[in-house]
């Protein structure tokens, strides 16, 4: 049977699935609880056998699929391996929250394709290694670039599979109710199973699966939606509407007299909190409660334009000055460091040839495309529906998801002025993410969507994890150990160490999120700027400029790094402020500098070793009749594999 | 197949070259100019009930990044082809 029908059916039977739970719901009145569960065994199910359906231990196969993916297959694979548990559940609610400005999250992770496809996707598959660091320490001779690398690499993402894991966590207590750890647990138990059987091929085939969970549970309640409100099935296309009455409202809130007496109160209750930390003599613990007071207040206090007689409001007004500055930096990080993420790079290594790398980078786009210009449409239809359906309603009346959500503790409707009606200010934001978590009860469907959301969300945040954990468990096995430390070591002890690392990363990456330092989430987005300021300028000069040597790549590396560090440690710590700008865009700076480093330091040092600058020459003409495999040194990688 | 002349692969190299700094102008002059410079000045104009500048950050710029990878991959694909380069993976 051919892969496009494999998943066809499969994609058919979980339908059928999803649809026969709807039954049992509406028929038997099955739980809410129980759909969880039912919807959490389901997936988890469905990933642990493809797990040992594709098990191996052929090198070729664990490291990079065999290098046998075809285009669309791994342009699916990339969507899920990319959208991670912050793009499904958190990133509708962000643009909600931020308007314009949060726009910069959805070009940044996206134009980033564009240059991964232009400048690095299928060189890299011609030169055909097996990690980032592989190319790095080939092209740049030696161990030293390929120790940075390895470092950077697990810098990135370690940090970033914390944050997959947590969410994991949050959707599986959320959901079913069990405790947050044992959420994370079972949430890993699915992970390793993939990972460990088969490592890459696995991986793929789990990812591919999970896209497709993925994609049509995120589209399913907002296509509903926008068919309720318009008859029209395409969110994308109305919610242009939505945004004109959203603003009209936002103009009509800012001006009316029952909202201003709210947001007054509001303001009061911040002054009042602002003073008592002012005055001193109260300990740590009630200062941070204070803190968040006054935060809350302020936020509640804000109207949603920024005058009685504004045209338009906050929403949807373009940044301007250090805004503008910050929005374009920002969208620039975000975009390079798409680049340079090694767990996406490495994507591009399992197609069969460098045409199906340059098609599949298109495909991939394609498929994350379909969700991220879906995002906005959530965010301006989740604003719709609290003005138009909960803005000046009784508060002993609210609509049925207010009272459904309410007690998961994301958002809080308080009748702050005691006039029995709810105001825009009445309705208190904790966590953005009711926007897509609450939207099939908004739509009004069964609680059978609400658990395909849950699937969705579980699926987007285990498949990051595993293309991390992955990227993580090799950058230690394959390129510290048997690279630098034991270059003889047989392809069975290899195997079982990268399988004893996939398993030990897991459990301290388990173990760390259990801590729910809320830190992490910040740190998340610092991952982009530190994989554009390191991968991103020494893999372009790499393959784009011959004369790129070693002591400039290294140098260059450690410099943007540096700068890079430097900054979001100032920024976010000590104060340290250029031109304004915000913490996560600190690539701004650290890529320049990686790339003015490696041209000049490479210039004022001997140029790189003739065959090294031959293989640059020849990863530009893809070859005939020769698929490259293995090592581009020429060393048997597959030693002891017969 | 036979190897590349040297005149080969100067212009396979050029094509190549050209064609991607035409689609990073494209990418840059849709990300950082009409969706962030200019996108407040565009608002004023209204496209399918979106303020322009609006609608092309949030689905113009995407819409086009997908349709500049694929042009990329079907002209080099091509070009590939017509230089001769046949791979078999």
């Amino acid at each position: 049977m051919s892969l496009g029908k494999v998943f066809g059916l499969y994609t058919v039977c979980f339908l059928g699935v999803t649809i026969l739970i709807g039954i049992a719901e509406r028929l038997f009145g099955l739980p809410p609880r129980w759909i969880g569960w039912i919807f959490m065994g389901l997936s988890l199910g469905i990933y642990i056998v493809i797990g040992i359906i594709t098990r191996t231990s052929n090198p070729d196969q664990y490291y990079v699929a065999g290098r046998g993916v075809p285009a669309v297959f791994n342009g699916m694979a990339t969507g899920s391996d990319w959208m991670s548990a912050a793009s499904f559940i958190s990133m509708a609610g962000a643009l909600s929250a931020q308007g314009f400005a949060g726009l910069a999250y959805v070009m940044g992770w996206t134009g980033g394709y564009l240059l991964l496809a232009v400048f690095l996707g299928p060189y890299l598959r011609q030169f055909g290694a097996y990690t980032i660091p592989d190319f790095l320490g080939a092209r740049y001779g030696g161990n030293l670039a390929r120790i940075i690398g390895v470092v950077a690499a697990i810098a990135c993402s370690f940090t970033y599979l914390i944050a997959q894991v947590t969410g994991v966590g949050l959707i599986v207590s959320r959901f079913i109710g069990l405790d947050f750890s044992i959420g994370v647990f079972a949430g890993l138990i699915g992970v390793l199973f993939c990972s460990v059987l088969g490592g890459m091929r696995s991986v793929t085939w789990t990812q591919v699966a999970q896209y497709i969970i993925l994609i049509v549970s995120y589209l399913v309640p907002v296509v509903y939606l926008s068919y309720q409100l318009f008859a029209i099935p395409v969110p994308e296309l109305t919610y242009g509407r939505v945004l004109q009455t959203n603003n009209a409202k936002a103009l009509e809130i800012t001006r009316d007299a029952k909202e201003k007496e709210t947001r007054a109160l509001w303001k009061k209750d911040a002054d009042e909190a602002n003073a008592k930390i002012k005055m001193g003599n109260i300990n740590d613990n009630e200062a941070d409660k204070l803190k968040t007071a006054a935060k809350t207040a302020t936020q509640q206090a804000t109207a949603p334009a920024t005058s009685d007689d504004a045209k338009i409001g906050r929403y949807l007004t373009v940044p301007s000055g250090v805004g503008m500055w910050n929005f374009l930096a920002l969208t620039f990080c975000l975009m390079v460091g798409t680049a340079g993420l090694p767990h996406i790079l490495t994507r591009y290594y399992t197609t069969p040839s460098v045409r199906e790398a340059r098609t599949s980078v298109a495909w991939s786009l394609f498929f994350i495309f379909l969700l991220y210009f879906t995002a906005p449409a959530y965010a301006a239809f989740a604003r719709f529906v609290i003005y138009a359906k909960l803005v000046g309603t009784h508060i002993a009346e609210l609509p049925r998801w207010v009272t459904l959500w309410q007690p998961a503790g994301l958002f809080d409707v308080v009748d702050k002025n005691g006039d029995g009606i709810v105001q825009w200010a009445d309705f208190v934001v904790k966590s953005t993410d009711f926007v897509v978590l609450a939207m099939p009860e908004v739509a009004g469907l069964p609680f059978v969507i609400t658990g395909l959301v849950m699937a969705g969300g579980l699926a987007a945040a285990l498949s990051t994890a595993d293309g991390l954990l992955l990227t993580i468990a090799n950058a230690f096995s394959h390129d510290l150990y048997y690279n630098v430390i034991d270059p003889s070591a047989s392809l069975t002890k290899r195997l079982t160490i990268t399988k004893i690392l996939l398993v030990v990363t897991a459990l301290v990456a388990a173990w760390v999120a259990t801590f729910r330092v809320a830190i992490i989430v910040e740190l998340v987005a610092w991952a982009f700027s530190l994989a554009a300021a390191s991968f991103f300028p020494a893999l372009v000069m790499g393959i784009w400029w011959r004369r790129a040597n070693k002591t400039g790549a290294c140098v260059g590396m450690i410099a943007g790094l540096a700068v890079t560090t430097y900054y979001m440690i100032g920024s976010r710590f000590y104060g340290v402020s250029w031109f304004g700008t915000q913490t996560i865009a600190s690539a701004v700076f650290g890529l320049p500098v990686g790339f003015i480093t490696i041209w000049l330091v490479s210039l004022i040092t001997e140029a790189p070793p003739q065959p090294v600058q031959d293989l640059v020459a020849s990863v530009r003409y893809p070859k005939s009749g020769q698929a490259i495999t293995g090592d581009p040194l020429g060393r048997d990688l597959s030693a002891g594999a017969h | 197949m036979a190897d590349l002349t040297e005149e080969q692969k100067k212009s396979y190299w050029r094509y190549n070259v050209t064609l991607t700094t035409i689609l990073l102008i494209v990418w840059f002059v849709v990300t950082y100019l009409i969706s962030g410079l200019w996108a407040g000045w565009l608002n004023q104009y209204s496209f399918l009930g979106f303020p322009l500048g609006y609608y092309m950050a949030a689905q113009g710029s995407l819409a086009i990044f997908v349709i500049e990878i694929a042009v990329y991959a079907h002209l080099m694909n091509k070009l590939d082809l017509k230089y001769g380069i046949r791979e078999e993976g």
